[in-house]
């Protein structure tokens, strides 16, 4: 049972480690370049920039829960 | 980090932390955690408005990473989370009206803290008692262990005959939901829960999961592990109206909400896992807290002028 716990929590600080790595990246490559035009978007076109306020946070949710289930699965050798 | 929209500098650390904290909270819970963000926002020089909508914007990202794991856990019901939704959105709208009118009254504040402080003591009061009533008619009962399958989380509740009786309304029209292993229940009463829960939404901000959650179980009979995971769904349909009617009104940067994210997205999943652990009872206990925390932070406003 100890053995257990400590390959799971093991497995997920790798996997936080990872992940961690990818969101600075995230940062600054792709908030970084979005910035500007989000806010220009904000100021000029408020309903476009709703919309995709909307599509971008649901997008990003679907693409890190696949992150984070496929790097479980990676660390863990099994499905959940 | 400069975020150009609502014109602050904010260590993403902080928001990541932040994030990951609400995250686990949601999922574990089903409640979108307002209370936290809100003055975790403000805290760091963020405009109230622009709190309270990217807050929402955060919420919708991170219920959907929620119930994308519930869901592999069955514990979501599409069909009582889109009627739900309908009644949430008419609540809110009239909720907001009844801000507006309390406004233009000129006590708004006093109304609101007052409201929400008896509907928060009473929540944390009855679930405490509910809870420890029925975890009492448990004992000796097997109480530990993953709580997987449809027949492991139906719930025992010291409140049982009165959702009963509920549940034997014959108000026309009468609606099934066998995922929640209901056999028909009046959609009015579905939509009554919704509405009154979208109405403390708009009336005192926030998600309102602290009130929808435990009525679900306590007046639809909803399994709690189901009633968790189908409030995240109902919540991602209510909060994106809410973003995009903020969004449109500029109550929104979607780079903080998008950076507090990425936090609450592994904290989100971490809360879904760990409700396989618990049963029922033992998740409304845990809640009770909740609700008590919100009447701190109002209670506090109240007294300083200070608004968290």
């Amino acid at each position: 049972m100890k053995k257990e716990t400590a390959r799971t929590l093991r497995a997920f600080a790798i996997e936080l480690t990872i992940y961690a790595l990818l969101v600075v990246a995230y940062f600054f490559l792709v908030l970084h370049l979005l910035g500007a035009w989000l806010y220009g978007l904000e100021i000029h076109h408020r309903y476009t920039y709703a919309s995709l306020a909307i599509v971008l946070i649901i997008g990003q949710a679907v693409l890190l829960e696949s992150l984070t289930t496929f790097l479980i699965r990676l660390l863990r050798g099994r499905s959940e | 980090m400069f975020f150009p929209i609502s014109g602050t500098h904010i260590s993403p650390i902080y928001l990541v932390i932040v994030g990951f904290t609400i995250g686990i909270l949601g999922g574990f819970f089903g409640v979108g955690g307002s209370f936290i963000a809100g003055p975790a926002l403000r805290l760091v020089g963020v405009d109230w408005n622009f709190a309270v909508g990217t807050d929402l914007a955060h919420i919708v990202g991170k219920s959907a990473v929620a119930v994308r794991r519930h869901r592999a856990l069955g514990n979501v019901d599409l069909k009582l989370g889109l009627v739900m939704a309908l009644g949430t959105i008419a609540g809110a709208e009239a909720g907001a009206q009844l801000i507006q009118m309390l406004k233009r009254a000129g006590n708004v504040n006093l109304v609101v803290s007052v409201v929400s402080i008896v509907v928060y003591f009473s929540i944390s009061v009855f679930m405490i008692w509910e809870s420890q009533k029925t975890l009492r008619s448990l004992k000796g009962r097997a109480q530990w262990g993953l709580v997987k399958g449809a027949k492991s989380k139906r719930d025992h509740s010291a409140f049982g005959p009165v959702t009963r009786a509920i549940q034997r309304l014959k108000i026309w029209p009468m609606i099934a939901l066998p995922t929640s292993g209901i056999k028909a229940i009046s959609l009015w009463m579905i939509l009554l829960v919704a509405f009154v829960g979208g109405l403390f939404s708009g009336f005192l901000g926030g998600g309102a999961g602290y009130i929808r959650m435990p009525s679900m179980v306590y007046v639809l009979g909803i399994p709690t592990h189901l009633a968790v995971g189908t409030d995240l769904f109902e919540i991602i349909i209510s909060a994106s109206y809410g973003t995009f009617t903020h969004a449109v009104k500029g109550n929104v940067d979607i780079l903080i909400a998008l950076v507090m994210h990425t936090g609450a997205a592994i904290g989100a999943q971490i809360g879904a896992i760990s409700t396989q652990y618990f049963t029922g009872p033992k998740i409304r206990l845990a809640f009770v807290p909740l609700p008590l925390i919100g009447a701190a932070i109002v209670i506090y406003t109240l007294f300083t002028g200070h608004k968290l």
